[in-house]
């Protein structure tokens, strides 16, 4: 053998060894006996944030009659003690409007942008930093928010509009929930939100009785939510139990007595000339259950929510005031 | 003994065994059925099958780690995988072989020379593993667009910089490299945080020669030659036999072409054994013995051309040469060939570049129509214990050892079943089976050489034991057609859905109803005689008299009588006519008792032995779609169900 061969012998059985060291070392490494498991191990966040506010005396509970949306809201809250008891100064505000379906104001069927412009209006004069609108909709996102007026309504008021792409999303669970398990919620606006104002027409529903505020969280959920819809009372009450909010608006103005939750006619509507405002979210709907024709009986989901402790069903303990 | 002997015998052996393998893969205890045979043991020496899952999953996956071993070995000695073991290879070197006698020597040197087309190999192989390498490619990105757009736009700066100073020479490429994956990091990680470019899967299977020999003789010749003519159905065989003709014919045309040309698995231990410690070549010392007779290339496999300046990475040790030379100056040893040797495969940056490149847009078009998300085929039903889709695709390497296994055969190759994607993939055919999925087996993911069906207990099958609250393994639901189903559409009793359903209680339920028969429902009756009716009774081809037609009078049909007998216009009933009010001159009508099955989506575990028996043998009236399976949440069809929840 040559010195010249046998340098690069050497040269050669360096590289062979490296090359047959890092495939048994990584083989080594990589080495897996257990078989894969099913489930990617994805850890659901448990729970979203608590907005509710305790309460400091003031009314819980504030029912204003009257047919200008605007004018009464603005009643509405100020008998609860003014937007100022719910948004500080500095504060970021999420508000959850009902934009489901991709539909003009005219027919109810989703929030009315005069009073998503009011309430936006009222945060941003109550010194909020920034006001989210959002909600995940039924029909095309983009579509929903243009064409029910929300968006460009929004927006003149000075908040932003988060629609509903997937990096909004997280998996949630629900501490004792049933069907709330690893489920995808938007949880991402609400991350750094101090405030969460939700926002829902009273609407007739024909699965689940009615839609009113709590049901409006379904708005916050992701993936093939429609399964829920075979276990829609308790997919409603989870939802009570899961969503906490600073402060709930029920639109009574224009109620859609039948056909809910589309419609898609005005002579589905009735003049119900009615906006209810609390912290209570059962109060308020149970209220809304009243002016839309239901019995207690017929909403299983708010017995369930006020035997799980989450409002008071009989609301009219809470001494709502009347704003006429 | 000649080394070109053991050579053979080691050929033998393994080609032997390979259809040993395949031939045992069935599920039984004789000797020559599974009785615990390590049949995946070849496929589990093929490096490509551990590298390329390495990349798509991180891990390698229990007798995998066999493929290190070779891959080790080839680092010293060469690409004797190729030439000693490789079932193709043998097969392909048999036909070639046969196809040279009637060749002359000339033609058979000219057939053996290199050709610049065997780098193709080198750019399938690095466009298959850009394939599986997107997988890591995703969290790198993600990496680096952790901090925003800074550091990716400081990773680009550098190597624009690196690119300038030209001096150490591999600045230059390195620059490259840096600049390209900051842009990369760039565009990708936060410009386009959302995008759909680093899609990740496994294709390799489609050429690697293991799996590609294994379902060639798994799929085709055994059920071809097997004894109980027809027995084994399986579809797709022109496509899966039309390849595996089309290798072997090809090696007639030019020796080992497949090796040569097409072979991912070659180019990979090519690579590997660039620099081995034993090679052959020329072994005169003054490089003037050789007399330029060529005999040495009248049976070279490799084309390696070894008495000129041998192309070492593709000699695939097949020891003709050494024989074949009258001067014996060709020896493998370790000192390289005396009239040199050419390194590596002839590549040139941009070939590769273009390859991978290839490689990485392939599977992002194949899934713009989003075949793992919306756009999921319901039809297409995977066997028990059978990962999540993309999880799925990133391990199944296209073998047929699932398919081979089944003892009912249900699990079939998919030709466009599962996408493109999902080409030789298995899926369950409810028709081609000899049944549905059988209840108490696991057979499929046991001889899964790479857990693309996870090995399942039976428990864990069954849903018993510590299963329980998981519940079985669902793999489907079945779907009542009610257009279809004779008792729902057509007034004939059948339900042997129902009677075939394993699972206990039964997933299938009916509700029993008396049904008018059309043409018989309003009749007259012209006398009574005891139990014997004489009506006005239109000719038909119905036996009324099975047991199942009652006779239903004025007193409605909760006196329905049952018939007991059918002769042209008289018919006789199980008890007394006036207990339905049947008398002279009084309306009567034909009724059925028909069972109208109905399916528990809760217990149904979609097996699809439903599907089977369905007498509607066409398009069944019950059929499984993958509704509801276990392995995807997407797919759940019930609320508060779907894949196993984590515990509080």
């Amino acid at each position: 053998m040559t010195d010249l061969n046998r340098r690069e012998f050497i040269h050669r059985s360096v590289k062979a060894g490296l090359v047959s060291a890092s495939a048994l070392g990584a083989g080594w490494w990589l080495h897996d006996t257990d078989p894969p498991v099913l489930e990617p191990s994805t850890q659901a966040l448990r729970g979203i944030p608590d907005f509710s506010k305790t309460s400091d005396g003031s009314p819980a509970m504030a029912i204003a009659k009257g047919s200008d949306r605007v004018d009464m809201v603005g009643r509405a809250l100020g008998a609860l003690g003014g937007i100022n008891r719910f948004v500080q100064p500095g504060e970021r505000v999420v508000i959850k409007v009902n934009a489901a379906f991709a539909s003009p104001p005219a027919i109810s069927a989703t929030s009315h942008p005069d009073l998503v412009e009011a309430v936006v209006m009222a945060c941003r004069k109550a010194g909020a930093t920034d006001v989210v609108v959002t909600d995940n909709p039924i029909n095309d996102p983009a579509s929903c928010f243009r064409l029910t007026g929300i968006g460009p309504a929004a927006e003149a008021a000075g908040a932003r509009v988060v629609l509903p792409t997937a990096d909004q999303f997280s998996g949630v669970t629900l501490a004792g929930g049933r069907l709330i398990r690893n489920w995808p919620v938007l949880v991402k606006p609400l991350a750094k939100a101090d405030c969460l104002i939700g926002l829902a027409p009273l609407k007739d529903h024909h699965r689940s009785g009615a839609s009113m505020t709590i049901k409006n969280w379904y708005g916050l959920l992701g993936g093939r939510r429609n399964v829920f819809h075979q276990d829609i009372h308790t997919i409603i009450a989870e939802l009570a139990a899961l969503v906490r909010p600073t402060l709930v608006i029920l639109d009574a103005v224009s109620t859609m007595m039948r056909n809910g939750p589309t419609g898609g006619s005005i002579s589905d509507l009735a003049d119900t000339n009615t906006i209810v405002a609390g912290i209570d979210p059962v109060a308020v709907d149970a209220a809304g259950a009243q002016i839309l024709g239901r019995r207690l009986d017929q909403l299983p989901h708010l017995q369930q929510a006020a035997d799980a402790g989450l409002g008071t069903l009989d609301y009219r303990t809470l001494n709502p005031v009347e704003v006429p | 003994m000649r080394l070109v002997i053991v050579r053979r015998i080691y050929q033998a052996f393994f080609l032997l065994l390979l259809i040993w393998s395949c031939l045992v893969t069935t599920v039984g205890d004789r000797w020559f059925e599974l009785r615990g045979w390590p049949v995946t043991w070849l496929l589990e020496l093929d490096p490509l099958v551990g590298l390329a899952t390495v990349l798509t999953t991180g891990s390698l996956y229990m007798g995998l780690i066999r493929g290190a071993v070779t891959l080790a070995a080839t680092a010293f000695l060469g690409r004797f995988f190729c030439g000693w073991l490789c079932p193709l290879g043998t097969l392909q070197q048999m036909v070639g072989a046969w196809a040279d006698k009637h060749r002359s020597r000339r033609e058979r040197a000219a057939g053996r020379q290199p050709h610049p087309g065997q780098r193709i190999k080198y750019l399938l192989l690095i466009g298959l593993l850009t394939m599986a390498a997107m997988e890591i490619a995703r969290p790198l990105v993600a990496f680096m667009a952790w901090g925003g757009w800074i550091p990716p736009c400081v990773v680009i700066l550098v190597g624009l910089v690196l690119m300038q100073w030209r001096n150490p020479p591999w600045a230059v490429s390195a620059g490259w490299t840096l600049s390209t994956a900051g842009g990369i990091g760039l565009v990708l990680g936060v410009m386009l945080p959302d995008h759909r470019l680093l899609a990740a899967g496994l294709q390799t299977g489609l050429l690697d020669p293991i799996p590609l020999v294994y379902r060639s003789i798994s799929l085709v010749v055994l059920p071809l030659l097997s004894p109980g003519a027809g027995a084994i159905v399986v579809a797709g065989g022109l496509l899966t036999g039309g390849v595996f003709v089309l290798v072997l014919a090809l090696s007639a045309w030019r020796p080992r072409f497949y090796c040569r040309y097409v072979c991912p698995l070659g180019a990979l231990l090519g690579i590997a054994a660039r620099w081995s410690l034993w090679r052959m070549g020329r072994r005169d010392t003054g490089g003037d013995a050789c007399t330029s007779c060529g005999r040495c290339d009248h049976h070279c496999e490799g084309a390696c051309a070894p008495a000129d300046k041998i192309r070492w990475t593709e000699c695939v040790l097949c020891y003709n040469c050494p024989g074949d030379c009258p001067e014996r100056i060709l020896g493998y040893a370790t000192p390289p060939s005396t009239t040199g040797e050419i390194a590596g495969p002839d590549l040139n940056r941009r070939a590769v570049i273009a390859a991978g490149a290839s490689g990485a847009i392939l599977l992002p078009l194949a899934r713009l129509g989003d075949p793992l998300g919306v756009g999921w085929k319901p039809d297409l039903v995977r066997p028990p214990g059978a990962l999540t889709e993309s999880e799925f695709l990133n391990r199944c390497i296209k073998c047929g050892q699932c398919m081979r296994v089944c003892p009912t055969h249900v699990i079939q190759p998919a030709v466009l079943e599962a996408g493109v994607e999902g080409l030789w993939t298995p899926y369950l055919d409810f028709r081609l089976g000899t049944s549905g999925c059988q209840h108490n087996c696991i057979a499929c993911g046991h001889v899964c050489p790479t857990a693309a069906i996870r090995p399942l207990a039976l428990d864990e099958r069954m849903g018993r034991g510590r299963f329980v609250d998981t519940g079985p393994i669902r793999i489907g639901t079945a779907f009542v057609d009610r257009g279809r189903c004779l008792p729902w559409a057509m007034g004939i009793p059948c339900i042997v859905c129902q009677e075939n359903c394993p699972v206990s209680p039964k997933a299938i339920t009916t509700r029993t109803v008396l049904e008018s028969v059309a043409g018989l429902d309003q009749l007259m009756v012209n006398q009574v005689r005891s139990r014997s009716i004489q009506l006005d009774l239109p000719p038909t081809r119905r036996s009324l008299g099975s047991g199942d037609f009652f006779l239903v009078g004025p007193a409605g049909p909760e006196n329905a009588l049952r018939i007991t007998g059918h002769q042209a216009n008289r018919i006789e009933l199980a008890d007394d006519p006036a207990l339905a009010a049947l008398r002279q001159e009084a309306s009567a009508a034909v009724h059925v008792r028909l069972q109208q099955p109905f399916v528990d989506p809760l217990r149904c575990i979609g097996c699809g032995v439903c599907q089977h028996e369905c007498p509607v043998s066409g398009r069944a009236a019950i059929r499984v779609t993958s509704e509801n399976e276990t392995r995807s949440r997407a797919h759940a069809l019930l609320a508060g169900t779907g894949l196993p929840q984590p515990k509080e």
